[in-house]
This record gives C-alpha cells, sequence and structure tokens, in this order.
C-alpha cells in the first residue's frame, strides 16, 4: 500500500515528544484512525492538524484523553453552530433593508 | 510602553507562591486557549497577556527582576544594566539552538512591549512548548461580490507575498471557509505544508437576495397590468426573462422561476430557483378625469 500520504506514527512520537501509546489511547477511543501498514503504524497526514491540536491540548492544559474527546466533541458543535449562525446570518438578509 | 501587572492578569496576589501561580494559570489557559476558542480574537489576546504573565511570574529569576524593577523600569539604570545582560544572554542561547518546531504558535511579536523591553523576548521554554509538525496554517479573507460567485473564475492573492492562483467555483457562500491544502506556512526539513484556509466574505450590491441557493426579487406591478394582464421584462442574473402576468393578480403574489436562481456549489449545471413577489403599486398624482373614471368604477 502506498505510504506517500501517511506519517509514521513512531516518528510523530520523537517529534513531538510523547509516548507511543498516546496515540493508540486516541485510537482506541476513536479520535484518530491508525494504519498498520508492513507492520508499521502510519497516521494519514490529513489528520496531522488535530492530533496537534490533541497534543497541545494534553501537554499545555493538563486534560487527559477523555477530556480529549469531551473537547474534540464539544469543538464540533460549535463549529456546527458556528455553520448555522452563518447559514441564518445569511437568510436574515432576506428580511433587512425591506 | 506601559507598565503591566502581571499578578493582576493572573488575578494572584504579589505573595502567591509558585503552586498558586501555576493554578491560576492553567485555570485561565484552560479558558482562552486558542484551540478551544477558534477564531476568538478576545481570547487570543487575552491567552498571550496570561501566558506572558506566567513567563514572568513563573520563572523565579523574571519574577524578582520584575518586582524589583516592575514599574520604575524605565527610569532604572540597574535595570538597563539588567536588560543587556539578560539580552546577551538571550542570543547566545538563540544563536545555539536548533530543534524541532520553529514555526510554532509563539514569536517574540506574541509579547508585549514591556516585556520585551524587560526581558528582551520569549525564553526557551515557550519556544519549545510550541506544537507543530507541519507548517503553519494560513487564514485569509476574500471578499468578492454576488456577481463574482455566479461564476468560476481564476483569482490570484497574494498570501505572505506569495501568489496563489485560485479557482473560486461557483456558488460559494458568505462565510464559507475553504481550505487550500499546502498553501500554508512551510514545513520544516520536508515535513508537510501547512494549509490556507479561505473564508469568503460575499457583499451584495444587487437588487436580488440570496438565501444558499435560492434569489428572491421583488418585482413592481403597475395597477393596471395587475388587474388587466400583460407582459413585463426583467433582469436576471441569467439575462433577460418575459414574464406573462395573469388578469386580477393580486399584491405579494409570488412566482417560481425554476432554474433562474444562483448555481450549486461544486455542481456543474445545476441551479436554484428565483422567486419573484410582485408589489402592486397605486398609481398617484391622477387626473381629474382618471379620478372621474375611479369614481364610476367604484359605483358599478
Amino acid at each position: 500500500m502506498e505510504t506517500k500520504n501517511f506519517i509514521l506514527i513512531n516518528q510523530l512520537c520523537s517529534n513531538y515528544n510523547v509516548e507511543l501509546s498516546f496515540f493508540k489511547q486516541l485510537s482506541e477511543i476513536g479520535l484518530i484512525k491508525i494504519m498498520t501498514i508492513e507492520q508499521s503504524h502510519f497516521i494519514h497526514q490529513d489528520k496531522i492538524n488535530d492530533i496537534e491540536k490533541m497534543i497541545r491540548i494534553h501537554h499545555e492544559l493538563d486534560v487527559n484523553i477523555e477530556g480529549i474527546d469531551v473537547v474534540f466533541n464539544l469543538l464540533q458543535k460549535v463549529d456546527n453552530l458556528q455553520n448555522e449562525l452563518t447559514s441564518i446570518k445569511n437568510r436574515l438578509q432576506l428580511y433587512e433593508n425591506d | 510602553m506601559a507598565f503591566i501587572d502581571y499578578y493582576k492578569i493572573l488575578g494572584v496576589d504579589k505573595t502567591a507562591t509558585d503552586k498558586e501561580i501555576k493554578k491560576a494559570y492553567r485555570k485561565l489557559a484552560r479558558k482562552y486557549h486558542p484551540d478551544l476558542n477558534p477564531d476568538n480574537k478576545v481570547a487570543e489576546k487575552k491567552f498571550k497577556e496570561i501566558n506572558e504573565a506566567n513567563e514572568v511570574l513563573s520563572n523565579s529569576e523574571n519574577r524578582k527582576k520584575y518586582d524589583k524593577y516592575g514599574k520604575d523600569w524605565k527610569h532604572s539604570e540597574e535595570f538597563e544594566k539588567a536588560r543587556q545582560q539578560q539580552q546577551y544572554q538571550r542570543s547566545s542561547y538563540q544563536g545555539s539552538s536548533g530543534g524541532f518546531g520553529g514555526s510554532g504558535g509563539f514569536s517574540d511579536s506574541d509579547y508585549s512591549d514591556f516585556f520585551e523591553s524587560m526581558f528582551g523576548g520569549a525564553s526557551s521554554s515557550a519556544r519549545s512548548r510550541s506544537v507543530k509538525y507541519r507548517g503553519q496554517d494560513f487564514n485569509a479573507e476574500l471578499h468578492l461580490d454576488l456577481k463574482d460567485v455566479y461564476t468560476t473564475h481564476k483569482q490570484t492573492l497574494t498570501v505572505n507575498g506569495k501568489k496563489i492562483r485560485l479557482t473560486i467555483p461557483a456558488g460559494v457562500k458568505n462565510g464559507q471557509v475553504i481550505k487550500i491544502k499546502g498553501h500554508g506556512g512551510k514545513g520544516i526539513n520536508g515535513d508537510p505544508n501547512g494549509d490556507l484556509h479561505i473564508k469568503f466574505s460575499i457583499s451584495n450590491h444587487t437588487q436580488f437576495k440570496r438565501d444558499k441557493d435560492n434569489l428572491y426579487l421583488n418585482v413592481d406591478l403597475d395597477l393596471y397590468k395587475a388587474v388587466l394582464g400583460g407582459d413585463i421584462t426583467i433582469d436576471t442574473f441569467d439575462g433577460k426573462v418575459k414574464l406573462k402576468i395573469k388578469p386580477e393578480t393580486q399584491n405579494g403574489t409570488k412566482v417560481k422561476l425554476k432554474g433562474k436562481g444562483f448555481p450549486v456549489y461544486k455542481k456543474e449545471g445545476q441551479f436554484g430557483d428565483l422567486y419573484i413577489t410582485y408589489q402592486i403599486k397605486i398609481p398617484t398624482n391622477l387626473t381629474d378625469k382618471e379620478k372621474e373614471l375611479f369614481r364610476e368604477l367604484a359605483k358599478l
């Protein structure tokens, strides 16, 4: 399988100075998907942004894995609400300046 | 350049212990951390302030200096000497530092002039804290007119001095964000580049109102045409359209023109609908003859 778009987890561990177990826990809770290609573990590069966010939340705010899950769910809700708000604001223009 | 009360920022007393400072910082960081407050400039500013306060108060050497010179830093010769010494030490450190992730979230500009003047820039601990593998994501806002986004078009943007040729698909919405992969900050040592996020701000100077893919238009209709029926021609984004007005059309009557609305985003050939609302205009400045005829009509 092509590994061009995937990043080796071991590489991320050394770059971010985190344990492999951290990624495994994130995977167990369903926050990331670990791909195993020829016995090596990878993560899709599109998830890097989220992973960096998870590491920052974990390290800088002392939030555990369950907490990260809660935060990500809430951020997703915030994002959905933000989109809804934009859509409603656009809709409101229909009734303005009449 | 004003004095900054770091104790006040963290909400702690001047006699606070290291533990109390750490606790106050953590509590505020959880509230204002940029990852928890996306696109919130106020939170971002606040986070920088509490970071700076923590940078000073959690470091015993910095705290001692701040407590000693604090408010009088401007007039103190002793302070100036200490500052120069500090800057010298920092430049030596930075010269020899390498490490991973230089493109991260903390830069000297994230600190106030007061901090820069007193401590000479961000410390190594703040720099190493930023987690970055890929390049930094860039955010940009693109202002367009509704007419511009009726058709797919190409536009060249300059982001951080780099020209990017962009295809803007027809039907993009106000407030919509699109991600241009790999056009953000450069990754270090061959790591992936960041992404460019473009938010569209679409202003509407047309007579149409837009809701998603549908357009709405109010059309004035004179009384005689509304009563007797006839033809009118209206302008749409797609050109002129001739409409038949039924006799006895009521004020506020709505007509749907299928497929004459706005293009559906990324679905070529698909369009929303155009909704027309007729607004019947009662004639004004009637002549005596017209008034007479209306009186006769009323008697019938």
